[in-house]
């Protein structure tokens, strides 16, 4: 039995926020249709929208942590990842301070997630050193 | 934005300045489109012959920089043609004498030879701005990445302000936000001087709000913007960097200088879906998840909070992108034991004012316009209607200043950048889109044919273009979309990128570089060159 199903969600492009039906079958994307009862694109996409699916199945996306070794990056698990992560961060703040550190957050990430990330960065080094490319 | 985008079809009067809108916005566009065809007038102001100007009531190719003075020429003869809304300016705004004062030196014959507009269409798309009914400006990056670009969009809200266009439907000033998600960005305080909503760190009350919330101690001092980063790599003031979702190395203006400041540092972590260039700079790369692939809300331009849904899980080992947060900051030593994005968005909605009334259930039934402030709050579609966050909205008197660099003997072009119409941003999702990259599979830069012909370049043939801080290799193309003097060029391909050669120089306010406006010259490549394909060349 096939599996296909539609989620309806936002396109991640620029930021006129069409409403999208992903189109999945069996777990993967097979295409995107526009939302109709969006008021603001009202059953319409553009080239990027209607095609947004392509970059999500892409064969170049990370699968794996990379950590770099003599000047390679090299696949890892996530828990020496973030166990490396975490203990690079500590010394940091140790031996410089939190102001020594600057967070980059994302216009591409969710709501959620740029919150998150703030939280850590003013709480976890009692810095404000965060910015994104809202300028960019 | 302060009004909503379905709101501009009904206007009578579109000014759009410094947006490719049907490049870069292609669903407001087709507002535009169908204000045109109920009657709206348009005009469109653009150093480049872009697609919306086309239907163009009116279409001024103002010099690139000169914003400051056109809107000013604008609003001296609105002042001389009595066509200002006095009640508004009486009941709703400050500072009127001092604009009134400073717009005495910015007559349109003046002005005609700072923009080189004529005086009769400055003159022109003055009346047809202030005498419509519902005027409404539309404007993105053409107007804000300058080294004046707070003048530039104060100057706009002075416009409407004297017009009396704002907070009212199908008025307003409103900037057409380039990221799916960099109104959200800024509303969860991604930004070094503000808590979410805006709320800023220097104040005490607003500290004491947020170290209460969180539980924790707050630094009272306002952070670094993105290229004080830099610059703070480089001066070893900062020492590690941690970075999600961006690619700075593309984006950013003078890359040479970004991968020389992300080089300087101790450590650098780098969450995103592709091995960008600037994930290939990093100590440790953490694979993130596509929009598709988790559950989260975007704010739009028109501050429209929607839901986004997982619809297929992430590739291999990947993760969402809050997941990772949380299990960094656990193992710091800092505990974020969220299950969902639920959790964290009811914290949101208890700390950010604007999402108060915000939910999960509230938003499953469609998008919703914040500042929504309580549960059974409808939304704001439109800003200001009776009152300024400040109270009376501030009238600013402004002088034009000219771009941090010009055009000299050595480099004598001015270059601009832009976005083409397959593509987005540095490339990084576009590029990796089999349709897409087929529509448009490499760069060009355009050159006006009189350029051209002293240049000896034809199109389709490859030239290099150099500025002061480096130089890239590129295609031709001729076209009179552009000015003389003047040549076009994007940031989507990283082997040519427009970056490689924009200036840092910044707006003393907000920090914004000046990405619109830089010197180069324009090489013509000796016969064994030609072919041997495009490249960025990076000095040092």
């Amino acid at each position: 039995m096939m599996d296909l199903n539609y989620v309806r969600t936002t396109c991640p492009y620029c930021g006129c926020g069409c409403e999208m039906l992903l189109e999945t079958v069996d777990g993967k994307i097979t295409r995107t249709l526009p939302s109709k009862t969006n008021l603001m694109n009202q059953g319409k996409l553009c080239i990027k929208g209607w095609n947004v699916h392509e970059f999500v199945h892409s064969r170049e996306r990370l699968t794996k942590p990379l950590l770099k070794r003599e000047g390679v990056l090299q696949e890892v698990s996530w828990d020496e990842a973030l166990d490396f992560t975490a203990s690079r961060l500590r010394e940091i703040k140790g031996k410089y301070g939190g102001d020594s550190m600057a967070f980059l957050t994302s216009a591409k990430c969710t709501n959620e997630e740029n919150y998150l990330f703030q939280k850590f960065c003013r709480v976890g080094f009692g810095t404000n050193n965060i910015d994104h490319c809202a300028r960019l | 934005m302060t009004n909503s985008i379905p709101e501009i079809e009904d206007a009578d009067c579109i000014f759009i300045i410094g947006s490719n809108t049907s490049v870069a916005h292609p669903l407001i566009a087709t507002r535009v489109y169908r204000a045109k065809a109920k009657g709206a007038k348009v005009i469109v102001a653009d150093p480049r012959k872009i697609h919306v100007s086309l239907i163009a009531d009116v279409h001024v190719r103002q010099n690139l920089g000169s914003d400051v003075a056109l809107i000013n020429g604008m609003m001296n003869v609105i002042l001389s043609k009595n066509l200002h809304d006095k009640t508004f300016i009486d009941d709703r705004t400050e500072g009127f004498e001092k604009l009134e004062q400073k717009l005495k030196d910015y007559p349109p014959q003046k002005v005609a030879e700072i923009t080189g507009v004529s005086a009769e269409d400055i003159e022109k798309i003055a009346v047809m701005f202030a005498s419509s009914e519902k005027s409404t400006i539309l404007y993105a990056m053409g107007i804000t990445q300058h080294s004046h670009g707070v003048d530039n969009v104060k100057s706009l809200a002075n416009l409407a302000m004297l017009t009396g266009k704002i907070g009212k439907p199908s008025c307003g000033v409103n900037p057409l936000r380039g990221q799916n998600n960099v109104q959200g960005a800024c509303d969860m305080g991604g930004l070094p001087n503000v808590y979410p909503a805006y709320q800023v760190v220097t104040d005490e009350n607003n500290r004491k709000k947020f170290e209460d919330a969180w539980q924790a101690e707050l630094s009272p001092k306002v952070g670094f913007t993105i290229m004080e980063m830099m610059h703070g790599l480089e001066d070893g003031s900062i020492k590690g960097m941690m970075i999600m979702g961006e690619n700075p190395m593309g984006s950013d203006p003078d890359v040479r200088h970004v991968k020389h400041a992300l080089e300087e540092a101790e450590f650098l972590a780098v969450i995103d879906i592709f091995l960008t260039d600037t994930a290939r700079l990093a100590d440790v790369v953490l694979p993130g998840a596509a929009f598709a692939e988790k559950d989260g809300t975007f704010s739009n331009t028109e501050r429209n909070v929607l839901r986004i849904r997982k619809a297929t899980e992430p590739p291999g080992e990947a993760r969402a992108d809050w997941q990772i947060i949380c299990d960094i900051s656990t193992r710091f030593g800092l505990p974020m034991g969220y299950d969902s994005p639920e959790k964290i968005f009811e914290e949101i909605a208890q700390v950010t004012p604007s999402y108060a009334g915000l939910s999960y259930s509230r938003l499953e039934k469609g998008p919703i316009p914040w500042p929504c402030p309580s549960k059974d709050h409808p939304g704001t579609p439109i800003l200001h209607k009776d009152r300024f966050t400040r109270g009376k909205g501030l009238f600013h008197a402004l002088d034009y200043r000219p771009p941090e660099e010009l055009a000299d003997e050595e480099f004598p072009i001015l270059l601009t950048t832009g976005r083409f119409f397959p593509h987005y941003h540095t490339g990084t999702m576009t590029r990796n889109s089999i349709t897409l990259d087929k529509e448009m599979s490499e760069g060009y830069i355009e050159v006006h044919p009189y350029d051209a012909k002293d240049l000896g370049l034809t199109s389709g043939e490859r030239c290099r273009v150099v500025s002061r801080r480096g130089e890239v290799i590129t295609k031709v193309l001729v076209t009179d979309v552009v000015e003389p003097g003047t040549i076009f060029m994007s940031f989507h391909f990283m082997e040519a990128n427009a970056n490689i050669l924009t200036n840092a120089a910044l707006d003393p306010i907000c920090k914004i570089p000046e990405y619109k406006v830089c010197a180069v010259r324009i090489e013509k490549l000796v016969e064994e060159m030609k072919d041997h394909g495009i490249r960025a060349v990076v000095n040092g």
